[in-house]
C-alpha cells in the first residue's frame, strides 16, 4: 500500500487542469488518467508532427514517439506509458524511455508501493520479462499470464518450454507449458498452466494446471497436489500460514480445497475469486449458491441476498471483518456491504473502497451518464462528467474526489477533499 | 445440379485425431467413460428425449444433410441419434472402439447443431443437445478430429482460437488503427479504455486472416460516435471451439475470461462481430457452463448493433449498394436469437434490391459449416460441400432472380458458403453485412 | 367365463388404473426430481407463457410448417389422437361404467360417431404401420417394438368394435377388449407411449428456450 499520509488532505477543491484547453492546443487528446494522489492528470496526445506524446497537467513530454499507449500512473504517482520508436518498444517513465527495447512490450505491472515495475517483452519471437529495465536472462517461445509479487521485484509467467507445430495435437497433450519464476522454469511440464500467483512473502508460487485434457490441479513451486479435479480456479496463498487454497469442482458442486484436500463443507453451483483478509483469518469468495444466483460467501457461509446477473469486485476490509462487492440484477448495478445492498440501483458501480478504520464504504457509481460517489449507500449531491475511485484519508474522516467537471464541451479536472460528514449529513 | 450421392464417402474419412484416438480405446474405458458422462452429466432431459421419440421421422426433412444426400436415412436427425445415443443408452456403454470411431465422425462432421430439426419435431426434441452429449463423450474418450481439437487446444493455451499471441493481438490492432487513420484522420481503436460504453470483441480468425474486418468495425464505430474499447489482454476472443469439441470446462474458462474482461473494463455491453457460433457460446452455452443464466454483460450481435445504429440515425447511407443481394440467415443468431427482422431492416437500408431466398428466417438451411464442422478441416470438406446441395439449390434459385451477392453475417457461414459457391459454380459474391455498410456509409472526407 | 369377466372388469381394471395413475405420477415425479438434481437449468429457463404458446401452436393442425409439409400425416395424426382419447372417455358404454362405478354423470358421444372414430384409430394404426415399412427414413428408425405398440393400441379398438357389433365370439372379444385396454393403460408410463406424459414438458421446454431466450419461433 502507498502511504497517503503525505498527500494534501486539507479540505477544499482545486482545479488542476483545463482539459478543454488541451484539446484546443493539441487537437488529439485521448482519455485522461489521474495520479493516485490526485495531483496530476495526463493524456496521450499527438504533436504537430503527428507523433504521439503525453500531456500532464497541461505540459507535454519533451519526447515524442511513434506510438504511446497504456498510459498508467504507478502507485507512487509516476507517469508511465509504453512507447515505440522505429518499431522498438519499451516503457517510458516520466517521459524517459528505458534502455532495453524490444519488438514489442506490454502488460505493465506495478509493485504496491510503486517503486518497482515490470512488463512482458518479445524480441525475434522470444518472450521474456523486463523488471525495472533489467531483463530476465532467459527467453521462451511463448509466455502469457504474467504476474508479479506484491512489490513487483519478482515475476512469474506461464512459459512454453517445448516447441510444437500447429496441428500436432498429441505433442501438445504430452505437456509443453510450465511456470517460469524469475526466468527459471519448474521441472515438470503440463498440458496447460494458468494464473501463477506469489505468496505474501514472495517466496512461493502456485498455479492452476491441467495435467491431461481432463484433470486439473494446483501446483505449488513445481509440485502438484496429489489430488485432481475436473475443474479448478485460481489459487491463493494464506497470508497467515502460507497454505494454498483453490476452488475445485467436486461431484456435489464447487468448494474450496486447501493443500490438496477439500476443506469447506459447503457446495456451490459456482465459486471463484476467493480472497484472504490481510491477517489471513478470513476467506471471502464470489459464489452461486444455486444456478444463476450470485452472492458472496464468507468462510463458506453465503449471504442471503443474491444477484441474478453477476457479482464482481469483491473486497474485504482491512481486518477481514467486513466485505463489499458490486452486484447486478435485472441489468442494474448496486453495491452490497456485509450482505445488505445499498438502497439504489445504477448503470455501473465500481470496486467499493473501505475506509482505513473500516467504518465506511465508498464507491464510484454511474447513473444516466453522470458519475458520482456514494458513501454507505448515500450518493453525493454533486454529479460529474467523469470520476476516479474515491480515496479515504488515513484517518478515515475525509474523502478525496478526483473528477472531471464541466458542462457542454467544457471539461476541467478538479481535486476535492471533503469531510465525510458532508456526504453522510 | 449437384453431385450424385454415390460420390459421397459416408464412413471413416482418414483423420489422425479420430483414428489414433479410437486406436487407444479399450471396451472397458469406453464403458466407464460413457457411464460417467451419462450418470453424472445428463439427467432427465436425455432420458425423456430418448423415451419420448416415437420414431416418426418427421424430423428428417428438416436436415440439409438428409435432403442433400438423396434422403439417405443415416443422415436424418433421429437416424443420427439412433447411430449414437440410442445404442449407447440401450447397451449401457458396452460399445466397441469402431462404434465410437463412427459415432465421433458422425457427431462432429455430420451434424451442424443448427437446431432446425428441433423446430420440426412435434415434441420439440433437441437433437443438437444429444449430438453435443455424444461429442462430450468423444471428448472424454479423446476421439476428436485433429483440426478442431487443435483449435480447442489453441483456446486452452492462448484463450483464442488461432494461437494468436498476446503481442500479436495488440500489434494487429495498432496496424489496423494506423491503416484506418489514413482514411479517417485521428481514428482510434481505443485499447483498455475503462468505463467505455461498449467493448468490441471478435473471433480469433479476424486478427489472423480477416484484419480488414477490424478496420471496418473501427470505421463504423468512429463514424457512429460510439464510445468503445477493445481489450489488450486475452479475453478479446469471443469464439469457442471447446464448446463444439465437448470440452465444457474449457468453454466455461473461455467465457469467464471474456466476460470478466468486460467487467474489468466496466463496459455496459459487449458488441461482437458477425459471428454465429461465438454468439451461441456467449449467449447460450458458455455462460451457462459457469452458472450465468444469461450473459452477465449484455451481448449485442453485430446485426443488432447495426440495426440500433441505423434506427438511431447514427449512420447515413451515401448511396445504396446497387447489386441485387440475398441474405443467408445464420442459425445461431436467427434460431438462436431472432435477429432476422433486424437483419432485413439493415439490408434494406443499405441495399437497393433485396431478394429473399426460400426457406428463410428461422427456417433457413444451415451453411453446413457451423457446429464446428468446418473447423474439422480439409479432410471433411468434400462431405460438407456435397451434404449441402440444398443450399446450393437455394442460392441458385436466387441467382435466377438476379441476385449477384449473398450476404452471410457469420464467419462460419462465410467459410461454408464460399466452398459451396465455388464447388457448385454459382458465381456469386459473398459479403459480410459490415462490408456493405462500410462501402455505402457516409464518412468524413 | 363369468368369473374371468368379473376378474377382468373388477380387480384387474382397478389394477390397470392404479398402475396407470400411480406409474404416471411416479414417472413424472422421478423425472422432475432428476431434472432438479441433474438439469437444474431446465427449471430456470422454463417460461410458462412461451411453453403454452408452443404447445398451443403445435396442437392446431397445419399451424406449423412441418404440419403443412406433411398434410396426410398431419390429418391422420390429429384424427388418430383425438379419436384415441375421445372414444375411450366418451363412449356411451364407458359413460355408463363411469356412472355405475363412480356415480359420475359423464358426457357421451353417439354410437355412430364412436364407430367412425374407432375405425379412424384402427385405420391410422394401419397407416402408421405401412408408413413405417415403406418410408426409408422411418423404416431405418423402426424397431419391432414400434409395431408392437401399434398393435397394442389398435387391439382394444378392434376388439371393442368386434364386441359391440356382436361379430362371432364377441363375448371372448369383449374380455379381450377389456384386457387389452387395461394392458395399454398400464403400459403408458413404462413404454414409448409415455410420450403422452412427457410431450407437454419437452414441447414446453423447447418453447421456453425458443421464446424466452432465443426470441424465435419454434414452429
Amino acid at each position: 500500500m502507498t502511504d497517503s499520509s503525505s498527500w494534501d488532505w486539507s479540505i477544499g477543491k482545486r482545479q488542476i487542469a483545463d482539459i478543454t484547453q488541451w484539446k484546443e492546443t493539441f487537437g488529439y487528446v485521448e482519455e485522461p488518467y489521474v495520479s493516485p494522489d490526485g495531483e496530476k492528470i495526463a493524456a496521450i496526445i499527438k504533436t504537430e508532427d503527428m507523433e504521439f506524446s503525453v500531456c500532464e497537467n497541461g505540459n507535454a513530454w519533451e519526447n515524442a514517439f511513434d506510438k504511446v499507449w497504456f498510459l498508467r500512473y504507478s502507485p507512487d504517482n509516476r507517469l508511465t506509458g509504453i512507447v515505440s520508436d522505429t518499431a522498438e518498444w519499451t516503457l517510458a517513465v516520466e517521459g524517459e524511455a528505458w534502455e532495453n527495447k524490444y519488438d514489442f512490450a506490454w502488460n505493465t505491472i506495478f509493485g504496491r508501493d510503486g517503486k518497482s515495475m515490470l512488463l512482458m517483452t518479445q524480441a525475434d519471437g522470444e518472450y521474456s520479462v523486463l523488471i525495472n529495465d533489467v531483463p530476465w536472462e532467459e527467453t521462451f517461445p511463448y509466455m502469457t499470464n504474467l504476474a508479479g509479487n506484491a512489490d513487483a521485484t519478482r515475476a512469474a509467467a506461464v512459459a512454453q518450454t517445448i516447441r510444437f507445430s500447429e496441428g500436432d495435437i498429441f505433442a501438445f497433450q504430452k505437456g509443453c507449458y510450465t511456470v517460469a519464476v524469475d526466468g527459471k522454469v519448474w521441472d515438470t511440464n503440463f498440458v496447460n498452466v494458468y494464473e501463477p500467483v506469489f505468496s505474501a512473502d514472495s517466496a512461493h508460487v502456485a498455479a492452476q494446471v491441467r495435467t491431461s485434457l481432463y484433470d486439473y490441479t494446483i501446483v505449488v513451486d513445481g509440485e502438484p497436489w496429489p489430488a485432481v479435479w475436473p475443474w479448478v480456479w485460481k489459487a491463493a496463498f494464506s497470508p497467515a500460514d502460507g497454505s494454498v487454497t483453490a476452488p475445485v469442482k467436486t461431484p456435489e458442486g464447487w468448494t474450496l480445497a486447501r493443500d490438496g484436500h477439500v476443506f469447506w463443507g459447503q457446495r456451490f453451483a459456482q465459486l471463484w475469486h476467493h480472497v484472504y483478509s490481510p491477517n489471513g483469518m478470513s476467506i471471502a469468495a464470489i459464489v452461486a449458491p444455486k444456478y444463476g444466483h450470485w452472492t458472496v460467501a464468507i468462510d463458506g457461509n453465503a449471504w442471503k441476498k443474491t444477484f441474478n446477473d453477476l457479482v464482481t469486485d469483491l473486497v474485504l476490509s482491512p481486518s477481514g471483518r467486513r466485505a463489499a462487492c458490486a452486484g447486478k440484477e435485472n441489468d442494474r448495478y448496486t453495491i452490497a456491504v456485509d450482505g445488505t445492498p445499498w438502497p439504489f440501483h445504477c448503470d455501473m458501480a465500481w470496486e467499493p473502497v473501505f475506509s482505513p478504520d473500516e467504518q465506511h464504504v465508498a464507491a464510484k457509481i454511474e447513473k444516466d451518464g453522470q458519475f458520482t460517489v456514494a458513501v454507505d449507500g448515500k450518493p453525493m449531491k454533486a454529479q460529474f462528467k467523469n470520476l476516479w475511485n474515491p480515496v479515504f484519508s488515513p484517518d478515515g474522516e475525509k474523502i478525496m474526489i478526483r473528477a472531471i467537471e464541466g458542462s457542454g464541451d467544457k471539461e476541467t479536472y478538479v481535486r476535492q477533499v471533503l469531510p465525510l460528514t458532508e456526504i453522510l449529513g | 445440379m449437384g453431385e450424385p450421392a454415390s460420390k459421397i464417402e459416408v464412413k471413416n474419412i482418414k483423420d489422425i485425431g479420430l483414428d489414433e484416438g479410437a486406436a487407444r480405446l479399450t471396451p472397458e474405458r469406453i464403458e466407464k467413460v460413457i457411464n460417467e458422462v451419462i450418470d453424472n452429466e445428463t439427467g432427465a432431459r436425455l432420458k425423456v428425449y430418448v423415451d419420448t421419440c416415437v420414431h416418426c421421422g418427421l424430423c428428417s426433412e428438416a436436415c440439409h444433410y438428409y435432403l442433400s444426400n438423396d434422403k439417405n436415412p443415416v443422415y436424418a436427425p433421429a437416424g443420427k441419434v439412433k447411430q449414437t445415443l440410442w445404442e449407447i443408452v440401450e447397451k449401457k456403454g458396452k460399445v466397441s472402439p469402431d462404434f465410437i470411431r463412427r459415432a465421433a465422425e458422425l457427431c462432429y462432421t455430420e451434424c451442424n447443431l443448427c437446431r432446425r430439426c428441433a423446430m420440426y419435431c412435434p415434441f420439440g426434441i433437441d437433437v443438437a443437445y444429444m449430438m453435443l452429449t455424444m461429442r462430450r463423450i468423444c471428448h472424454k474418450l479423446g476421439v476428436i478430429p485433429q483440426y478442431i481439437q487443435d483449435t480447442a487446444q489453441s483456446h486452452s493455451a492462448t484463450m483464442n482460437q488461432m494461437w494468436v499471441k498476446e503481442d500479436e493481438w495488440i500489434d494487429t490492432l495498432f496496424w489496423q488503427e494506423e491503416e484506418a487513420a489514413e482514411e479517417i484522420e485521428n481514428l482510434r481503436i481505443p485499447l483498455e479504455k475503462e468505463g467505455a460504453e461498449v467493448m468490441y470483441s471478435v473471433i480469433g480468425p479476424e486478427p489472423k486472416f480477416r484484419a480488414q474486418l477490424i478496420y471496418q468495425a473501427a470505421v463504423i464505430m468512429d463514424v457512429a460516435g460510439v464510445d468503445w474499447t477493445m481489450p489488450a489482454t486475452p479475453g478479446w476472443d469471443n469464439s469457442d471451439m471447446a464448446m463444439y469439441t465437448g470440452d465444457n470446462e474449457m468453454m466455461g474458462r473461455l467465457k469467464k475470461e471474456h466476460f470478466e474482461t468486460a467487467m474489468r473494463l466496466k463496459v455496459k455491453k459487449i458488441v461482437m462481430g458477425e459471428c454465429g457460433h461465438a454468439f451461441r457460446s456467449v449467449y447460450d452455452m458458455g455462460n451457462r457452463a459457469v452458472g450465468w443464466k444469461m450473459p452477465p454483460v449484455q451481448m449485442v450481435h453485430a446485426l443488432e448493433f447495426y440495426y440500433d445504429l441505423f434506427k438511431a440515425g447514427k449512420i447515413k447511407v451515401k448511396e445504396k449498394y446497387d447489386k441485387p443481394v440475398t441474405l443467408h440467415d445464420p442459425c445461431n443468431v436467427i434460431r438462436g436469437r431472432g435477429l432476422h427482422e433486424m437483419a432485413r431492416y439493415v439490408v434494406n437500408k443499405v441495399c437497393e434490391t433485396f431478394i429473399e431466398m426460400t426457406p428463410n428466417r428461422e427456417h433457413n438451411y444451415c451453411c453446413c459449416a457451423g457446429g464446428g464442422v468446418i473447423n474439422c478441416g480439409p479432410p471433411f470438406r468434400d462431405k460438407r460441400v456435397y451434404s449441402n446441395r440444398v443450399k446450393a439449390d437455394q442460392l441458385a434459385a436466387t441467382k435466377k432472380k438476379g441476385v449477384e451477392v449473398c450476404i452471410a453475417p457469420c464467419h462460419n457461414c462465410h467459410g461454408g458458403l464460399e466452398d459451396i459457391i465455388h464447388h457448385y459454380k454459382l458465381g456469386m459474391e459473398l459479403k459480410f453485412l459490415g462490408d456493405i455498410i462500410y462501402e455505402v456509409m457516409e464518412k468524413p472526407e | 367365463m363369468h368369473t374371468i369377466y368379473n376378474f377382468v372388469s373388477g380387480p384387474l381394471a382397478w389394477l390397470a388404473f392404479i398402475i396407470f395413475i400411480g406409474g404416471s405420477i411416479y414417472k413424472i415425479v422421478t423425472m422432475a426430481k432428476l431434472a432438479k438434481k441433474k438439469d437444474p437449468s431446465v427449471y430456470e429457463y422454463w417460461d410458462t407463457g412461451f411453453a403454452l404458446r408452443s404447445i398451443a401452436v403445435w396442437s392446431i393442425p397445419f399451424a406449423t410448417v412441418n404440419w403443412r409439409k406433411n398434410p396426410v400425416m398431419t390429418l391422420v395424426t390429429f384424427a388418430f389422437h383425438i379419436s384415441l382419447i375421445v372414444v375411450p372417455l366418451f363412449l356411451c358404454a364407458h359413460a355408463l361404467l363411469w356412472k355405475e362405478v363412480f356415480d359420475i354423470n359423464w358426457w357421451y358421444i353417439p354410437n355412430g360417431l364412436a364407430d367412425i372414430m374407432t375405425l379412424i384409430v384402427i385405420g391410422s394404426c394401419i397407416f402408421f404401420a405401412v408408413r413405417r415399412s415403406i418410408r426409408h427414413d422411418v423404416k431405418y428408425l423402426t424397431s419391432k417394438s414400434d409395431y408392437l405398440i401399434l398393435l397394442m393400441v389398435a387391439a382394444p379398438f378392434v376388439t371393442g368394435f368386434w364386441a359391440y357389433h356382436q361379430f362371432p365370439a364377441y363375448r371372448l372379444m369383449f374380455i379381450l377388449h377389456m384386457l387389452s385396454g387395461e394392458f395399454v393403460l398400464a403400459a403408458i408410463p413404462f413404454t414409448r407411449l409415455s410420450h403422452m406424459l412427457y410431450a407437454v414438458f419437452t414441447r414446453g421446454y423447447i418453447g421456453s428456450e425458443f421464446g424466452a431466450v432465443r426470441h424465435a419461433r419454434d414452429w
